[in-house]
C-alpha cells in the first residue's frame, strides 16, 4: 500500500495514536514507580505528555496521569517557548524546570520539567513531566496554607530555568531546590524520577521516528487534534441552542468567612460553546484564586467527563469560547495566592455538570464531593528531624443514569489513590481510629449519591501541627433532575477542652495537637440523580439493611 | 506398569487434555466441549476417552471455576471479622474509580456491609499488641454471621503482617463455633503490609472456598469412584501445582490457573527448542494475553485486578491481557478512527462468519474475508463451515463504508489495527521492562496466535516466532509439566542500616519451615527440591519497591546494598548514593521439581514427507489475491523449510507463512517462522 508521507491514512493514524499514548503512559509509570513522595507514587498526582514544537499545544496525553494537568501543561510548555528564544533558544540536551503558577502552573507544589525533543537537529516536539512534590518551602509544611495572602507564604517560586544545559546538569539549581524544601531527600528523589521519565520519553520518541517519518507523525498530531475538535463540535451541534445560567459557591477564601460565587452562562450556538464566567467573585485575599490557564484546564476536564469519547488533546477546546471577567478569582495575577486551586476548579466542574444536566438531561450526573480534602500533620521526631504526613481524602460521586454514585471515589480532577493506613501508621506517629463509610451522606435520589467517608486520626507524638484545606462545609454537593444534595463536609478536632469546629468550616491552620488528641474528617457524599420518591423500594430497603442510610 | 500423567485445562468453551505416558514417552491430545455447571461429567468423560482412569498416575488440573465465580459474582456468602473502625476497608478500596473519564460506574464489594463485623483488638505497626482479642467477642460475631447465612469466614486485623498473634487467637476462638473448615486469617494468606489488598485477597478467598472446595471435592469423588488412584493436583496462578487440600484452603491462588499453565508449557517448549527468551501471545476469543519468559523463567507479578475493586495480591505469573482477540469487534469511532474491541462477540453470538446471530465484524471475520482462515475447514470442529459473504457484508457496512474502503481493504485495515494493538502489548512487557525485543522469540498459542505471528514479529522487532506443535492445548501440556511451587511474602519493613544478619536468616528459615510441609503433605514424589529468597527493597521515602534476588555470598548490609543497587540501576538507570535503603518484604519460594516430559514424544514421525503434507492450494490475500500452497502442519517432516506465502493447517490453529517469511520445522515439530528480508 502506498502511503502519502504527509497524510496519514486512517489505519496508520490509529496505529500512531496507540504508539504515542503508550509513550506518555510509560513516562507516567516510570515517575510513579521512582518517585519518593506518596502524592506522586501512590496518589498519581502527576502527568506526562507530548506538546507541539512551536505552540506548546497538547498533542498526546497519557491515560494514567492527573486529568487537570492535561489541559494546563500546554500553558507551561508555552511559557518556556516564550522565554527561551533567539540566542537563548533551547538546544538538544536542555531540560527546563519551574513551578510558577502564573506562567501555566497550578500551584507551587507542582514542579514541571520540560524537555525539547530534537530530531535530525530540529526541534520536533516537547516532552513534559509534572508532579506534586511534598514540600517546596513557605509557611506551611506540605504547602497547603489556607491563610496565605501572597505566594511568598505558600512556597518558593521557581521561574522557568535550565536544569540541564546541552546535557550538562546545573547543580546550582538542584542545590537551591533542595535548600528550599523541608524534605530535601524527597525533593531529590522526585527530581531523579522526573528525569528518568524524560530520559525514557526521549528514547521512545527517537524509536518512533526511526519507524515513521517525522512529517508523517507531525501530520498525525494535527489530524488527531482536528478530529477531537470535530468530535466535540458534533456533540455540541446535537444540543439545543440556548443559554443556561448556573452558579455555585466556595465556602470562603481561608481568610474571611464569606462565600465566593462561581457563575457560568453556558451558551450553545450551533456547533460552538461559549462559557461566560462573568459574575464570578473578584480575586480574593486567600489561596483559592486560579490562573487563567488553570481555569481553561478545568473546562477541559469537565468537557472530557461530559463527553468521554472525545480524544484527549487540545482539539477539545477548539469549539469552545471562554470568557473570564478581568480581576476575578478565575484569572489570578501575581502575587495572589493559588495554593488551594483544586477547590476552585472542582467548583467550576460542579457548575458545568449542573448546567449540562439541564441542557442534556439524559446524561445528567450529580455533583461529586467537590473538595480535595488535603490534610497535613507535621511535627519533629525525637532526633529533631521533621515529619510531614500529607494526604488527600475521598468522598462520594454523584448519582447518574447508570445507577448510584460510587462511594469513596477520587476527585474528578485526579485519578489519585489513597495511601494505605498501614503504610501511614508505620511511617508517622499517628493512629487511625476510624476509616469508614459515612452513613446518610449520599444525596437521596432515584439513583442515590455515593457515600463520603469518616476518617479519625489520633496523634501518637507529644505535639504536632494540623492543617486542613477543604471545602463544602457550607454548600453541599448538588443533585440533578430532582436528586437531593449530598451531606456537607464536617471537620472537627480535639483540644484539651473537647471537640472544636474550625471557624472557617473546613480549613484549619496550624492548630497544635497534643498526644492522644484526634482530628476527624467526615467527607461529603455525592449529589442524587432524579426524584427520590421514584427510587426502587428494594434499593431503599437494601440501603437500610447495609447501613448506608439510617 | 504404565504410568500416565494427564493435564486437563477446563476453559469456558473447550476442555483441553494432554496425556503423557512416562513409560513409552508417547503423548496424546484431546479437546472436548466444556460442560458448564456439570464440569465433573465433561472432565471425567474427556479423560476416559483418552486413557483408562485406573492406569493414570496423576491428573493435573487448570481451572477457571474460581475466576468465573468472582467475575460473575457467584461466590459464596462470606463473613468478615475485622479491627474496630475498619469494616469498610473492603468497600472503600484505595479510593479509585472505574475509569478516568465519565464519572459513572459503582462497586459492589464481594462481602456485603452487614456481613462485615468489627471487634476490639489492635496491633501496632511494630508488632506490639495494643489490645488483645476477646475470644467471647469473636465467637459472638461468628455466631451472628452464621445466623446471617455466612458459609465462610475470614478474619483480617490491621498490622497482622507484623504480628499474627491476634488473628491466630481469633482463629482459634472462631473455629470452636464455626461448623465447616472455611475459616481463614489474612496473615496466613498474605502477611504483607497494605490493608486493602490483604483484605480483598482474604475476602475473595473466603467467597471462593465453598465454591472451589465443593467443585474439587465433587471431581475427586467422581474420579475415585471410577477407580482413579493417583495424585490429583491443581495449577496455581504462580505456575506451580498444589494439592487439592491446599487449593480448597487457598482457592484465590487459582485466579490465573489455566493461563499460568500455558506460560509454564511455553517456558519448557522454549528451553527445549533452544530459544529460552520468549514472549507468549495467546489469542483466544476475547483477549490477547502476553507473558514474558527471560532465560526460561516466566516473569512474576505481585497482584492482579480481576475487575474494578477485585484485587488479588499473591505472587503470580505476570500476564498482560488486552481486549483484542478473534471475537473482538471492529468499529469506527465518532472521530473516524478504526478501533478494535474491547467489545467482543464472544462465542455466542460469535463473529459474523459463524452465522449464529452475530452481525458485527470481528478480527476473525477479517481473517476469513482475506482467505487466511479456511472457511471450509474451521478449527475446533463445532462448525461445518464459515459464512464468507456474511463476514464481507459486516466488514463493508461497519468499517469499509465509513472509511471509504472496499471489503478487502477494510479487512486488511482491521488486521493492521488489531496487530498494532497486540504489538503495543508485546512492547509493554518487553521494551517497557527493559528487554530488547530482538533477543526474544514470539510464542503464539491459542486458536488465533499463529494467524498474526509473522506480522507481530515484524512490527515489534522480535527475532522469530516459535509455534509449538499443539498451540491449542498448551495449557493442558503445562499442567503435565508444572513443578509444585509455594510462595510466601513476609513484610519486614526495616532500614537496611539496622539489618540484623542472624534475624534475617531466622526469618528465611521460618518461611522455609512453614512452606516445606506443603510439599511433604502433597504425596508427590519430587526429583529435586529448592528454596529461593528475594527482598522487596527501596530507598527510604519511596513506596514502590524493586525485587532483589538475595546474593549467594554472606548476607551483610554491604552485599545486600550492592544487590539492591544492581537491580535499581537496571530498572531506573539513576542511583541515589547516600540515600538510605529499606527492606520492605522477604519473599520466599519453595519448589518441588516434577519430572519434565521429553518433547520428542510430540515430534513428527520420520515417515512424513513434504509432498504427503500438501493440501489443495487456495486464494489468500497478500496485497493481492495469491494462489497459496496449503500444508497439513502435523504431517510436515522435521527439518523441512517452506517459503512463504503458504498456509499451514492443523485442527486447532492456522499458521500464516507470509510472503518473505520461511517456516522451518524443527526436530521437535515446532515451527520456526522468520522473515527473510
Amino acid at each position: 500500500m502506498h502511503i502519502d508521507p504527509v497524510t496519514p491514512d486512517p489505519v496508520t493514524l490509529a496505529v500512531l495514536k496507540g504508539r504515542l499514548e503508550q509513550i506518555a503512559d510509560e513516562m507516567d509509570a516510570t515517575l510513579f514507580r521512582g518517585a519518593f513522595n506518596p502524592t506522586i507514587a501512590e496518589a498519581h498526582d502527576a502527568c506526562h505528555g507530548l506538546y507541539d514544537a512551536t505552540t506548546g499545544a497538547t498533542l498526546i496525553q497519557g491515560k494514567s496521569g492527573l486529568p487537570i494537568f492535561v489541559g494546563v501543561m500546554a500553558f507551561g510548555v508555552k511559557a518556556v517557548i516564550d522565554k527561551f528564544t533567539a540566542a537563548n533558544a533551547p538546544v538538544e540536551g536542555d531540560v527546563f524546570i519551574f513551578n510558577d503558577p502564573y506562567l501555566g502552573g497550578t500551584h507551587l507544589s507542582d514542579l514541571r520539567l520540560i524537555k525539547p525533543c530534537f530530531h535530525n537537529g530540529a526541534l520536533f516536539c516537547w516532552l513534559a513531566s509534572v508532579g506534586h512534590w511534598h514540600d517546596v518551602g513557605g509557611a506551611v509544611p506540605g504547602n497547603y496554607n489556607p491563610a496565605a495572602t501572597e505566594y511568598f507564604q505558600e512556597g518558593v517560586l521557581i521561574p522557568p530555568v535550565r536544569l540541564y544545559s546541552a546535557g550538562r546538569l546545573n547543580q546550582d539549581i538542584v542545590d537551591i531546590i533542595m535548600a528550599a524544601s523541608r524534605l530535601p531527600v524527597s525533593a531529590f528523589g522526585d527530581l531523579n524520577a522526573h528525569l528518568s521519565a524524560l530520559d525514557l520519553g526521549t528514547a521512545r520518541v527517537a524509536a518512533l521516528l526511526s519507524d515513521y517519518s517525522a512529517p508523517l507523525v507531525t501530520a498525525a498530531f494535527a489530524e488527531l487534534t482536528a478530529r477531537a475538535a470535530s468530535m466535540l463540535r458534533a456533540e455540541i451541534a446535537a444540543l439545543p441552542d440556548g443559554t443556561w445560567h448556573e452558579e455555585d459557591f466556595l465556602d470562603n477564601d481561608g481568610r474571611a468567612d464569606a462565600p465566593l460565587r462561581i457563575a457560568c452562562a453556558v451558551t450553545v450556538m450551533q456547533d460552538r460553546l461559549t462559557l461566560d464566567f462573568t459574575g464570578s467573585a473578584p480575586a480574593c485575599a486567600g489561596p483559592v484564586n486560579i490562573s487563567r490557564a488553570t481555569t481553561i484546564a478545568s473546562v477541559y476536564v469537565a468537557l472530557k467527563h461530559l463527553f468521554p469519547d472525545v480524544a484527549a488533546n487540545s482539539g477539545v477546546l477548539d469549539p469552545v469560547d471562554i470568557i473570564l471577567p478581568p480581576a476575578s478569582l478565575l484569572d489570578a495575577q501575581r502575587p495572589k495566592p493559588t495554593g488551594g486551586y483544586t477547590e476552585t476548579i472542582l467548583r467550576i466542574i460542579d457548575v458545568l455538570f449542573c448546567a449540562f444536566a439541564r441542557i442534556r438531561p439524559g446524561h445528567a450526573i450529580g455533583n461529586a464531593y467537590g473538595t480535595i480534602n488535603a490534610l497535613s500533620i507535621a511535627g519533629l521526631r525525637p532526633d529533631g528531624t521533621r515529619w510531614v504526613m500529607f494526604s488527600f481524602f475521598g468522598g462520594g460521586h454523584g448519582g447518574n443514569p447508570e445507577g448510584d454514585g460510587l462511594s469513596h471515589g477520587n476527585p474528578p480532577i485526579a485519578t489519585a489513590i489513597i495511601p494505605p493506613v498501614e503504610i501511614m501508621e508505620a511511617a508517622y506517629p499517628i493512629r487511625f481510629t476510624q476509616w469508614a463509610l459515612r452513613p446518610d451522606s449520599g444525596g437521596p435520589g432515584t439513583h442515590r449519591g455515593g457515600l463520603g467517608a469518616i476518617y479519625e486520626i489520633e496523634l501518637r507524638a507529644p505535639e504536632a501541627e494540623l492543617f486542613v484545606f477543604a471545602e463544602r462545609a457550607r454548600f453541599a454537593p448538588r443533585g440533578v433532575l430532582g436528586g437531593q444534595p449530598g451531606a456537607k463536609n464536617i471537620v472537627t478536632y480535639q483540644q484539651t477542652d473537647g471537640w472544636h469546629t474550625p471557624a472557617l468550616g473546613s480549613k484549619v491552620v496550624g492548630v497544635k495537637l497534643a498526644e492522644g488528641q484526634k482530628i476527624r474528617l467526615e467527607s461529603p457524599g455525592g449529589g442524587g440523580w432524579g426524584d427520590p420518591a421514584a427510587r426502587d423500594p428494594a434499593a431503599t430497603a437494601r440501603d437500610a439493611k447495609l447501613g448506608y442510610i439510617r | 506398569m504404565t504410568k500416565l500423567i494427564v493435564g486437563v485445562d477446563v476453559g469456558g468453551t473447550y476442555t483441553d487434555l494432554f496425556v503423557y505416558d512416562e513409560a513409552t514417552g508417547q503423548a496424546k491430545v484431546g479437546k472436548v466441549p466444556s460442560t458448564r455447571g456439570r464440569e465433573a461429567d465433561g472432565f471425567a468423560a474427556g479423560i476416559a476417552a483418552l486413557a483408562p482412569l485406573p492406569a493414570i498416575g496423576a491428573i493435573v488440573h487448570g481451572t477457571t471455576v474460581g475466576t468465573n465465580a468472582l467475575l460473575e459474582r457467584k461466590g459464596a456468602r462470606a463473613g468478615l471479622i475485622t479491627t474496630k473502625g475498619f469494616r469498610d476497608v473492603l468497600e472503600m478500596r484505595r479510593r479509585d474509580r472505574r475509569q478516568t473519564w465519565g464519572l459513572t460506574g459503582t462497586f459492589i464489594p464481594p462481602i456485603d456491609r452487614d456481613l462485615r463485623l468489627e471487634v476490639t483488638e489492635r496491633t501496632n505497626p511494630d508488632g506490639t499488641i495494643l489490645h488483645p482479642v476477646d475470644a467471647g467477642e469473636i465467637q459472638h460475631a461468628a455466631r451472628h454471621l452464621l445466623a446471617q447465612g455466612a458459609e465462610a469466614l475470614c478474619i483480617v486485623f490491621l498490622h497482622s503482617y507484623a504480628n499474627p498473634a491476634n488473628e491466630q487467637a481469633a482463629l482459634a476462638a472462631a473455629c470452636a463455633v464455626w461448623p465447616n473448615p472455611h475459616v481463614t486469617i489474612s496473615s496466613d494468606i498474605l502477611p504483607e503490609i497494605r490493608e486493602f489488598e490483604r483484605t480483598s485477597t482474604a475476602a475473595l478467598n473466603a467467597v471462593l472456598q465453598p465454591v472451589v472446595g465443593g467443585y474439587l471435592a465433587k471431581l475427586d469423588t467422581r474420579l475415585r469412584a471410577e477407580h482413579f488412584a493417583g495424585e490429583f493436583l491443581i495449577v496455581q496462578s504462580n505456575g506451580g501445582v498444589m494439592s487439592v487440600e491446599t487449593a480448597a484452603r487457598l482457592p484465590v491462588r487459582t485466579a490465573l490457573s489455566g493461563p499460568a499453565a500455558g506460560v509454564i508449557a511455553a517456558a519448557h517448549i522454549a528451553i527445549s527448542a533452544g530459544f529460552p527468551d520468549v514472549i507468549t501471545g495467546d489469542i483466544g476469543g476475547t483477549s490477547f494475553d502476553v507473558s514474558l519468559i527471560a532465560a526460561g523463567t516466566p516473569a512474576l507479578a505481585a497482584q492482579t485486578t480481576l475487575d474494578f475493586g477485585l484485587v488479588v495480591r499473591t505472587p503470580m505469573i505476570e500476564i498482560l491481557s488486552i481486549g483484542a482477540g478473534g471475537g473482538s469487534i471492529a468499529w469506527v469511532d465518532k472521530a473516524g478512527i478504526l478501533q478494535i474491541g474491547p467489545e467482543s462477540a464472544g462465542s455466542i453470538p460469535g463473529p459474523a462468519c459463524y452465522a449464529q446471530g452475530g452481525t458485527r465484524p470481528t478480527v476473525t471475520d477479517a481473517n476469513v474475508v482475506l482467505g487466511r482462515i479456511n472457511a471450509a475447514r474451521p478449527i475446533g470442529g463445532s462448525l461445518a463451515s464459515l459464512d464468507v459473504a456474511a463476514a464481507q457484508a459486516a466488514i463493508l457496512r461497519d468499517v469499509g463504508t465509513p472509511l471509504g474502503l472496499d471489503a478487502t481493504a477494510a479487512a486488511e485495515a482491521i488486521l493492521r489495527v488489531a496487530n498494532a494493538r497486540m504489538a503495543g502489548a508485546l512492547r509493554l512487557v518487553s521494551i517497557e521492562r527493559g528487554h530488547d525485543p530482538k533477543h526474544f522469540s514470539l510464542m503464539p498459542f491459542g486458536g488465533g496466535g499463529a494467524l498474526h505471528a509473522a506480522a507481530l514479529i515484524r512490527e515489534v522487532g522480535l527475532a522469530r516466532a516459535l509455534i509449538p506443535r499443539y498451540p491449542g492445548v498448551t495449557s493442558a501440556l503445562g499442567c503435565v509439566i508444572a513443578d509444585m511451587r509455594h510462595d510466601r511474602v513476609q513484610t519486614l519493613n526495616r532500614p537496611l542500616a539496622t539489618l540484623d544478619g542472624p534475624a534475617l536468616h531466622a526469618a528465611m528459615q521460618a518461611a522455609e519451615t512453614e512452606l516445606s510441609p506443603l510439599l511433604d503433605r502433597a504425596g508427590v514424589a519430587f526429583i529435586a527440591r529448592r528454596t529461593e529468597h528475594a527482598l522487596d527493597m527501596n530507598y527510604i521515602g519511596q513506596t514502590h519497591t524493586v525485587s532483589v534476588p538475595l546474593p549467594d555470598t554472606a548476607l551483610t548490609a554491604q552485599t545486600i546494598l550492592a544487590a539492591f543497587e544492581t537491580t535499581y540501576a537496571s530498572t531506573y538507570g539513576r542511583l541515589m548514593p547516600g540515600v538510605p535503603v529499606r527492606i520492605l518484604n522477604l519473599k520466599t519460594t519453595i519448589i518441588g521439581e516434577r519430572p519434565k516430559i521429553d518433547l520428542r514424544a510430540l515430534a513428527p514421525s520420520p515417515a512424513t514427507t513434504l509432498d504427503a503434507a500438501r493440501r489443495p492450494p487456495r486464494q489468500v490475500w497478500f496485497d493481492t489475491w495469491t494462489a497459496t500452497p496449503v500444508f497439513d502442519r502435523l504431517a510436515l517432516p522435521a527439518g523441512s523449510t517452506i517459503q512463504g506465502p503458504a498456509i499451514l493447517e492443523q485442527p486447532d490453529t492456522t499458521i500464516i507463512v507470509e510472503p518473505h517469511t520461511t517456516a522451518h520445522t524443527d526436530p521437535l515439530g515446532n515451527i520456526i517462522l522468520a522473515w527473510t528480508d
